[in-house]
């Protein structure tokens, strides 16, 4: 160090601290010069973010139930009413995490159909949607499993009837089946297992397939739409800080919006599960697993020689297959082409999804 | 006479030849199930009942030789035949076995046979025996072919059947007419409490005429002994009772316990009217209006009341917070005891002591308050969460709007090329 220049300051000697160790300051340079395209189909891009600001307030919220729920048929019903009873701001909590899972779910929907509709599944982004769709099945798995925690009669029969349908897939149903519920029906072995899978099976690989779902959007940028590329009309802003205050703002609205929610419609309890009462009525999955639910329901008893059930389990198994694999199957939006059938594919499924989803709630 | 010594040729004819061999298991049904009513219903009736699947024949009831197929062989004096016994020999001819303990062990080891000793201190019993054959011995209950387990419903004395069998000659006036009592108790046991239960709602657990006259052993219950009757079910009501003021004031009076107030055969379900001053009160069938009695009756049904008052009041206010989307499964389950507490209390009028009944009620007083302060609190809470709530969205808009503006500052002070940048 020369004598004749000043000290450096704390604050640079952490910073040269840190770098020696990691190269902070390429970060830094790779966040100033990023840039996110800007057109009027911009709005989209902020889904993503959404998702993942309401997957942090999962986290968040769900450490705190972590404090007070208990699993176990005797006790699971009871933890969660005592936290709403007795625990300061643990209804608050509790109806966050409830909320917060909803809105995360159709946060994720949303993004994905957007990426869809602008065919920003395209090469070189296949990775990015493939981790996507990854993410959007764990969210409904952690969906799935969450419901059942609280141990009450809904969820009880819910999970029973959702797993039951797990078990007509051919050959490995009954082997799935046993899996989920850890014996032949839905007991407290159901219970603890469902507990695992949603606060650590399903955590570690969401956070594992997250990390890669961003990295990949931070190598590739985000999408311009078709056509963009070659007649550069599209133009930009900086990731930061414009987009990141922009993501900052619709974070805050999006809070705003939980509060009152969770605030207005507190997520209710209702009855303690009983294993030998007959099912209630009105007996129905979360609302994002009503389109599939509604449309088994509708099938006949058998369909091309095998049952109905199992015919529509196939098929959307198939559909989901297809569905991950349409930036492998539509080669024209690579060529900067737009193809029409993936778009009337897309708004058939939309449809589909919407028609199935209000008949299910008007029939139940 | 002459053609029924032909009778087992032509049967033995149109039956074949199954019949005429020697040894073949019963030919006393063979014979009887061929001759028509009523013999040919009563044979069948007897093939599928309870003595039949324990191989209980027709000479095990009523003697004679089975295995042979002449008639007059069959029923000659060396055979025991005894043939339809009168009504006076029924209880000592079931008693043979069914009186036999060591011969009843091997086909239900649990079951009673002490019923013809019982039946000999019955009123039917005693009838009998004093050569009045009209009244009930064990088949016009129990039946004498077609007899059934009383475990199953299609038993005649089967706990849901009890009523209807004995109206069959207790409801019939003709028939009753000689011994001058009452012939409307089925009616009057219809519209009851228990009645309706049992009969209306199938509750077995109700009583039948039997579980308070006895069944073999049937008697009108004494006056002494009412309250044990009735005690057999309501044994808080009746030990409160014994040690109550009215009992010993009862008994020096001769009026029946229970009845006076409750009725016999037509139990009305107890209402809170039945205490106190009201036109319904059953206090002033003795008390009048200045007697202890009467100011006690008073005291009573306003202990009722005031807790009834702060069960209704905790309800409202329970659902007034459930309204507000308030957790209250806790206060449920508390408004629970202030019920139970209600129902001791009703109880403990039984003992005519207004300090108990004064200390129970106070128990459900003290818990109904407690339910309405919470509930007080839960709907407190529910405004206080709003305020918080609109407080916080107040904070939450003002950053958002802090923010947009931020960013349409940093946007504006931004040079052209950085903010739109074509590429």
């Amino acid at each position: 160090m020369s004598p004749n220049r000043p000290d450096p300051g704390v604050k640079d000697q952490v910073i040269r601290w840190f770098h020696q160790r990691f190269p902070i300051d390429e970060v830094v340079e790779f966040a100033k010069k990023k840039r996110v395209p800007q057109y009027h189909g911009g709005i989209w891009y902020y889904f993503g973010g959404v998702t993942l600001f309401l997957f942090i307030i999962q986290v968040l919220t769900g450490i705190l139930l972590l404090f007070y729920y208990r699993t176990g048929t005797e006790q699971a019903y009871e933890s969660v009413q005592f936290l709403m009873t007795n625990v300061r701001f643990g209804w608050l909590i509790r109806s966050i995490h409830s909320w917060s899972a909803n809105l995360m779910v159709l946060s994720a929907f949303i993004h994905m159909f957007s990426v869809y509709f602008t065919r920003a599944y395209r090469k070189p982004r296949e990775l990015t949607w493939l981790t996507g769709v990854g993410l959007l099945v764990l969210t409904m798995a952690f969906g799935f499993s969450g419901y059942l925690l609280p141990w009450n009669e809904l969820a009880y029969f819910a999970t029973k009837v959702g797993t039951d349908i797990v078990g007509t897939v051919p050959l490995i149903g009954e082997f799935l089946l046993h899996l989920l519920r850890g014996g032949a029906n839905v007991t407290g072995a159901t219970l603890s297992r469902f507990f695992g899978f949603h606060v650590a099976l399903f955590p570690g690989l969401f956070t594992v397939i997250l990390a890669a779902h961003l990295l990949f959007v931070q190598v590739q940028g985000m999408s311009k739409p078709i056509g963009a590329e070659a007649e550069e009309e599209v133009g930009s802003i900086p990731f930061f800080p414009n987009f990141v205050l922009r993501d900052l703002l619709l974070w805050l609205i999006v809070l705003n919006i939980l509060a009152l929610l969770a605030v207005f419609f507190p997520w209710e309890l209702g009855e303690k599960a009983d294993l030998f009462a007959p099912a209630p009525a009105g007996i129905k999955p979360e609302w994002y697993f009503m389109f599939m639910f509604q449309t088994l329901k509708l099938l006949p008893a058998h369909i091309l020689g095998i049952e109905g059930e199992t015919f529509g389990v196939l098929g959307f198994a198939l559909a989901g297959i297809l569905w991950t694999l349409v930036p492998f199957l539509d080669r024209k939006s690579h060529k900067g082409r737009r193809p029409r059938v993936i778009t009337y594919i897309g708004i058939l499924v939309v449809m589909y999804i919407l028609a199935m989803t209000i008949i299910g709630y008007l029939l139940t | 006479m002459r053609h029924l010594t032909f009778l087992p040729i032509v049967l033995m004819i149109i039956a074949g030849p199954g019949i005429a061999q020697e040894g073949s298991v019963n030919n006393c049904a063979e014979c009887h199930s061929l001759m028509g009513a009523p013999y040919d219903s009563l044979v069948q009736a007897q093939q599928s009942d309870v003595h039949a699947r324990s191989d209980i024949t027709c000479t095990d009831c009523h003697g004679g030789d089975p295995t042979v197929m002449d008639m007059e062989a069959a029923k000659g004096p060396e055979t025991g035949f005894l043939g339809k016994p009168e009504p006076g020999e029924i209880p000592g001819l079931c008693g043979e076995c069914h009186a036999d303990p060591t011969y009843m062990r091997q086909y239900d080891p649990g079951l009673s046979t002490d019923q013809l000793t019982q039946y000999w201190t019955s009123t039917h019993g005693i009838l009998l025996k004093e050569g009045d054959s009209k009244v009930a011995q064990c088949a016009s209950c129990h039946g004498a072919h077609g007899v059934e387990s009383v475990k199953l419903p299609g038993s005649r004395v089967y706990p849901l059947n009890v009523p209807k069998t004995c109206n069959e000659c207790h409801g019939d006036q003709e028939y009753m007419a000689s011994y001058e009592i009452p012939t409307d108790q089925y009616q009057e046991y219809s519209r009851s409490v228990h009645g309706k239960a049992l009969l209306q709602e199938s509750d077995t657990g109700a009583p039948a005429c039997n579980d308070c006259h006895g069944n073999h052993g049937a008697q009108p219950p004494g006056l002494e002994s009412i309250s044990q009757v009735c005690g057999t079910c309501h044994v808080n009501n009746q030990n409160l009772f014994e040690e109550s003021l009215h009992q010993p004031i009862f008994d020096q009076m001769g009026i029946p316990e229970c009845e006076v107030c409750h009725g016999n055969h037509e139990v009305k379900a107890p209402t809170d009217e039945m205490i106190g001053t009201g036109t319904e009160s059953v206090c002033l069938q003795c008390h009048v209006e200045g007697d202890a009695g009467y100011r006690m009756a008073a005291k009573m049904s306003a202990s009722i009341d005031s807790i009834k008052t702060v069960h209704d009041s905790a309800q409202v206010m329970i659902q007034e917070a459930a309204r507000k989307s308030m957790e209250t499964s806790d206060l449920r389950y508390e408004l629970r005891n202030v019920r139970q507490r209600l129902i001791r209390t009703r109880t403990m009028i039984h003992s005519f002591d207004l300090t108990r009944i004064e200390d129970v009620e106070q128990e459900g007083l003290s818990t109904g308050r407690e339910i309405i302060q919470e509930a007080k609190a839960l709907i407190s809470e529910y405004y206080y969460r709003r305020r918080g709530l609109g407080i916080f969205t107040l904070i939450i808009t003002g950053l958002a709007i802090v923010l947009y503006l931020k960013i349409r500052q940093i946007e504006r002070n931004q040079p052209d090329d950085d903010k739109n940048n074509s590429k």
